[in-house]
């Protein structure tokens, strides 16, 4: 399953105004697999959208994609994922499609959420769920946030990887 | 009384789910291994049963949270906790509510006594 400490896929994917977002240099970038129509990617939803907000100043970047399969599950597809970002569901977080499934393919993402953050250098230093539990807000992506703070601080993530929690990736047929 | 839960494997708050209907059910006194367990596993099987998400769960046919309008398919439910929080299972206050309800449209209560699990 892991990708941690290897090196971050690239890619280039568009948000909900059309614009080209890519991988680019930044001192930490969080990378998360979400959707519109899944419990636990909604659960966990604003405890993500704060640690981009609380990091935002330390350099942290994050992208939030969405790789559903759209045709299957409409709650998923482009204006779905444009009425959140325009009622400000994502606060300033580029929400993007990767309506090939490629990125999510090339990063082995499983489930909605599935969490990556990678370093200035492009390698993947955390891999899984933001926290220990999506039904309790106390628990506020607490392992997302203890590996952005080991990074920022020059240290390794412990945990660097724990297992990701979520709707399964729904894959086009 | 006739308590159903129907589930999609690609959604894992099955089992949660499960757990929390079956302790309401001892709780109320009734046999928690009465629930009918079902598995749907494709599109076609979702529609034929009204089936609009994991967990399903219904008492005498009855959803303990009806949508209106939602469209059926393999997807995951979303639940909205008492608290407002998001959940993928629903309110075990919910849960008690509906088997309530249930019980008090039996004239005698309607207790069940046998356990199944059919996928």
């Amino acid at each position: 399953m892991t990708l941690v400490g290897e090196r971050a896929p690239r890619f280039e994917l568009p948000d909900t105004e059309g614009r080209i977002q890519e991988l680019e240099p930044a001192p930490l970038t969080v990378v998360v697999f979400t959707c519109n129509h899944c419990p636990y990617a909604l659960a966990w939803h604003e405890r993500l959208m704060a640690v981009a907000r609380e990091y935002a100043e330390l350099g942290v970047r994050m992208l939030a994609i969405n790789p559903n399969d759209a045709e299957r599950y409409p709650r998923d597809s482009e204006v779905q994922m444009k009425a959140r970002v325009q009622a400000g569901d994502f606060d300033g977080v580029p929400y993007l499609r990767d309506a090939s499934q490629e990125v999510a393919r090339s990063y082995d993402a499983r489930t909605t959420p599935d969490v990556f953050v990678i370093d200035g250098q492009g390698t993947v230093r955390y891999r899984g769920a933001p926290d220990r539990d999506y039904e309790d807000p106390a628990a506020n992506a607490q392992w997302l946030r203890s590996a952005l703070d080991a990074l920022l601080e020059g240290e390794d993530p412990d945990p660097r990887e724990t297992e990701p929690v979520g709707c399964t990736i729904k894959w086009k047929p | 009384m006739r308590v159903e839960l129907l589930f999609w494997a690609g959604c894992p708050s099955y089992g949660k789910a499960l757990r929390e209907l079956q302790q309401v059910l001892r709780e109320s006194g009734h046999d928690p291994r009465t629930v009918i367990v079902r598995e749907i596993t494709t599109d076609d099987a979702a529609a034929s049963e009204g089936f609009v998400g994991s967990p399903t769960i219904r008492i005498d046919g009855a959803d303990v949270q009806p949508l209106a309008n939602e469209p059926t398919g393999l997807t995951c439910r979303v639940y909205r906790r008492r608290d407002g929080r998001i959940s993928p299972t629903p309110d075990p206050e919910d849960l008690r509510e509906a088997m309530l309800a249930a019980s008090s449209q039996r004239p005698s209560g309607g207790r069940t006594r046998t356990a199944a699990r059919a996928r």
